[in-house]
């Protein structure tokens, strides 16, 4: 056994073992932390894949930030365990059906997917060991798929414009800071110094 | 056992005695992990006498020569103390999140370069590395403050949340413009690349080295750095995580002796990190800063540590000298200002480099 083939278990159980924690664990924080401890070791994979740009992306977009407003939001949910496990026997023949017919259709897609043998190696693009994995995805990114990139792009842009448009509501009659007008007030305009004798005040 | 050899040898390795032909891992982990301790320490230490040089106090001063063994005082101290667990808090969580901090803070130190070629592990994505675990930082704070079960620890972890998150955006995207000058991510490249281009070099004067550095070319974008640092750190002015006049202690309220020594470790690391990241990405790292003999003498690890200090004295200034911010106008400084600012350089910055063909272009150009 190498090195690389023993971390390679130790990440991949590590995995799954995690994964399941999400679904079975009982407090929804701790399924989130489970979910990340997943994360982590998936980049752990992809480095060992030698994918090192696509695994510290992985940490920094998903673990670093999605997962970080994920625990944000369950942490603020009054979750009531009791309530919640109550219903679960009501409903598990329906979601058992659910289940079954999902997992006949994955067998299904699965036997029967071939590759169509004139496709095959026609998309790939050779692989350069002497080059590193970041200039190496660049290269391709921005001369191959360009407009593929572009239009990714342009799609996460409509749907962050998209998100604002939705929860963006302008209130009339509320009082906001002017940081602009504030740092043009001069001290001539709104101090002025005056002579008070004692006892009398202004 | 052809697996144990090898692990053996990369672990524990001293070729010196003819043990293994590389120098063992553990050693030099060992040695960067005790040196990083010492200096913590001190840094500590400092940053008190400077706080309190600002205020016209002594700072600690009883234990040791002028104080200087205090910060070994505090540690001791944390150590024997009894750890307090509150009742309603999730134990496991709570005891994990000062781990987490502290690991983390200390994991970012691995690919850190001290000297040329000095590094635990030279990575080829070493820039993506430290931004990714200065991003994981904020978990600490987050579990530490739910697991407390306390509405003051929580407070502190939702602020951190919104504050590390938005803080990081803006970080991000002064490493770009740093990169597209670079052109590699190895962070030994990075202050390479310092080294062998820049203004000094197109003056005719290249023993000036200072003049070389990114802090230069690229000053706003330094100074959107070193203020983002501050508050990825929660340091003050933007230690609203902790801020005392609010939430007791923010997220480490709860907290005593060992795993309070932990956070408060791991926070001071991570610091120190920040000031080293500074250091690389605009201060040439380990380069003396005049090309002639007497400064060429001085070992790069002894410039590294002079210029981290020199950044952490900033820090400690920022400490001493700045009232703390209210939260929303962080928030309007990261996103409105921080945001448009940096992604306007990145634009600008590309612009430049694309006319003028100037940039590193990762060595091989």
């Amino acid at each position: 056994m190498t090195l690389p083939l023993f971390f390679f278990y130790v990440f991949a159980a590590i995995t799954v073992a995690a994964a399941f924690m999400v679904i079975s664990a009982r407090n929804p924080v701790h399924a989130v932390l489970f979910l990340i401890l997943t994360f982590v070791n998936a980049a752990g994979l992809f480095m060992l894949a030698g994918a090192e740009f696509l695994a510290l992306l992985l940490i920094v977009v998903y673990v670093g930030a999605v997962a970080v407003l994920f625990l944000f939001v369950v942490m603020m949910l009054d979750v009531d365990f009791a309530e919640l496990k109550s219903g679960l026997l009501a409903y598990a023949p329906v979601g058992m059906l659910v289940g079954g017919i999902l997992f006949l259709e994955l067998l299904l897609v699965a036997g029967s997917f071939v590759i169509a043998p004139d496709v095959v190696g026609a998309g790939g693009l050779p692989i350069d060991a002497t080059v590193d994995n970041t200039r190496a995805l660049g290269q391709v990114l921005y001369t191959r798929y360009v407009f593929l990139f572009q239009g990714a792009a342009a799609v996460l842009l409509v749907a962050m414009i998209g998100a604002i448009v939705l929860t963006l509501r302008h209130r009339p009659g509320i009082k906001r800071q002017s940081t602009a007008s504030q740092l043009a007030r001069k001290p001539s305009e709104t101090v002025r110094n005056v002579k008070v004798k004692s006892g009398q005040g202004l | 056992m052809d697996f144990f050899l090898s692990a053996l040898d990369y672990l524990l390795g001293i070729p010196v005695l003819g043990w293994g032909t590389q120098i063992g891992f553990v050693y030099k982990a060992l040695a960067l992990l005790v040196g990083l301790l010492i200096f913590t320490a001190f840094i500590l230490l400092g940053d008190r006498k400077v706080w309190a040089a600002v205020q016209m106090r002594r700072g600690p001063n009883v234990v040791g020569p002028f104080g200087l063994l205090q910060s070994f005082a505090d540690l001791i101290k944390f150590a024997v103390k009894e750890a307090v667990i509150p009742a309603g808090a999730d134990k496991v969580m709570f005891l994990l999140a000062p781990l987490i901090t502290a690991t983390l803070a200390l994991a970012g130190w691995a690919v850190v370069p001290v000297d040329n070629g000095w590094a635990m592990a030279n990575i080829n994505i070493g820039i993506l590395y430290l931004l990714g675990i200065s991003s994981l930082g904020v978990y600490g704070v987050i579990i530490g403050g739910w697991a407390s079960n306390s509405k003051y620890p929580f407070l502190g972890a939702l602020r951190s949340a919104a504050q590390m998150v938005s803080y990081e955006v803006s970080i991000g995207l002064v490493i770009i413009t740093v990169l597209l000058c670079v052109g590699s991510l190895n962070l030994n490249d990075i202050v390479i690349a310092q080294t062998e281009m820049g203004l000094a070099h197109s003056l005719g004067v290249p023993w000036l080295s200072f003049l070389n550095w990114f802090w230069l070319p690229l000053f706003p974008m330094f100074v959107v750095f070193y203020i983002s640092a501050l508050a990825e750190t929660n340091r003050p002015p933007f230690d609203m995580v902790e801020g005392e006049s609010e939430l007791v202690a923010g997220f480490m309220t709860e907290y005593s002796s060992t795993p309070y020594l932990l956070f408060m470790l791991g926070e001071y690391i991570s610091i120190l990190l920040m000031c080293a990241m500074t250091t690389v990405l605009f201060l040439g790292g380990w380069a003396s800063p005049i090309d002639l003999p007497p400064f060429t003498w001085i070992p790069g690890l002894i410039w590294f540590f002079i210029k981290v200090t020199l950044v952490f004295f900033m820090f400690a200034m920022a400490k001493a000298i700045v009232p703390r911010y209210r939260y929303d106008q962080l928030m309007r400084i990261g996103w409105k200002l921080f945001l448009p600012l940096s992604l306007i350089m990145v634009v600008i910055v590309a612009f430049v480099l694309q006319l003028t063909g100037w940039g590193w272009h990762g060595g091989v150009a």
